[in-house]
């Protein structure tokens, strides 16, 4: 009746034909195959667990998490941070508002969450595999953090003077890679950060599914990785510093549609 | 216990596509010193019927997506997909064509 045919399309880092390579953006290719085969959904299901999940002192879940839009209220809540909180007062990204949530329904302590705010291959952490879920449900939406609020206002004022902040060991700032078009680190394409064109494509795909090392990464790691990378010291996890940065690349990516959660090399 | 499953079967133009995705450490030999964990063998059964008995290897990668093509098929029918390990364990996911 059936007649077997079993093609396997297993998510390979697959290197780049040399024909690939010519065209302006060889990534775009590489990209779309990967996007097609990479395992998202299944960090989506354990996230879904994870936010109806009965936890901590309280024994609460998530599910009256509230990322902006009311308590519980997912459907576009990603697209429209970070933005100010009025209960902490605070301009929050969705790492640091889930954070938040953990504390106050869950009744959990800071150092307890953030003992592992990063995981890897063999074991993601809590946060990203809910990001995953979160971010997800807003796929489609306008990317619309919050403007208005004068918190909001110094948020973006802060994250685009460190953007040009030099720093560190290197003395290196954002702008040292990310400030001009057309730099690379060997085959990575270095992105202009400052140009709303390059970040919005950018912004609209994190979190993401890094193939390279088969784990989940979130804006936080970014901001945290490149911080290693500059050789600086390690930047608190949703300080206000780190928030700020996020709040600017996603101020300056205002309008575009999120399409993630995505995939990185 | 093992990691969660998705699948998706699809009816379009007298074929019946799905694909599947697993979660799996897919760890070699070399990776783990001598310890190698993945699976080994994947079961696609349509309606109760065995249709595809498939022994994979340590080369494929971790959480693996595959995707195939089933002749015919009829919305409603139900495809399962199951593996096992060499380890022991197991995982299936049952849908039925859209």
């Amino acid at each position: 009746m059936m007649k077997r045919a079993l093609a396997c399309a297993a998510v390979l880092a697959l290197t780049l034909s040399p024909a690939a390579a010519q065209q302006k953006s060889p990534y775009a290719d590489y990209q779309k195959k990967t996007t097609e085969a990479a395992p998202l959904e299944l960090f989506e299901l354990v996230g879904e667990e994870l936010w109806k999940k009965k936890q901590g002192p309280k024994s609460a879940s998530l599910e009256q998490c509230d990322l902006g839009q009311g308590p519980g209220k997912l459907k576009g809540a990603y697209a429209r941070l970070p933005r100010y909180f009025k209960d902490t007062g605070e301009v929050m990204d969705l790492e640091s508002r889930l954070v938040h949530c953990m504390m106050s329904l869950q009744g959990r302590s800071r150092e307890e969450i953030l003992k592992r705010p990063f995981g890897n291959a063999d074991k993601p952490s809590e946060l990203e595999y809910l990001s995953m879920y979160v971010a997800r449900q807003s796929n489609g939406f306008k990317i619309d953090p919050g403007t208005r609020h004068p918190k909001e206002k110094e948020a973006y004022a802060l994250g685009e003077k460190l953007f040009s902040w030099r720093t560190g060991l290197w003395d290196f700032s954002c702008t040292s890679c990310h400030g001009e078009e057309g730099k690379r680190i060997r085959a990575s394409e270095l992105p202009q950060l400052d140009d709303p064109k390059q970040v919005s494509p950018l912004i609209a795909t994190w979190p993401a599914y890094r193939v390279s090392t088969s784990s989940l990464i979130t804006l936080q790691w970014r901001m945290n990785n490149c911080f290693q990378q500059m050789r600086t010291a390690e930047p608190i996890f949703g300080s206000e510093t780190v928030n700020s940065l996020i709040t600017y690349l996603t101020v300056k990516s205002k309008g575009a549609t999120y399409s993630g959660p995505g995939i990185k090399r | 216990m093992a990691g969660p499953m998705k699948m998706r079967a699809t009816l379009a133009g007298g074929y019946t596509d799905v694909r599947v995705l697993m979660t799996h450490p897919m760890a070699t030999e070399q990776q783990t010193k001598g310890q190698p964990h993945f699976i080994q063998n994947l079961t696609v059964k349509v309606n109760g019927k065995t249709v595809i008995e498939g022994e994979i290897s340590q080369a494929i990668s971790r959480n693996p997506v595959f995707s195939f093509r089933l002749k015919g098929g009829a919305k409603g029918d139900k495809i399962e997909v199951s593996w096992l390990d060499n380890k022991g364990d197991t995982n299936k996911t049952e849908t039925a064509v859209a």
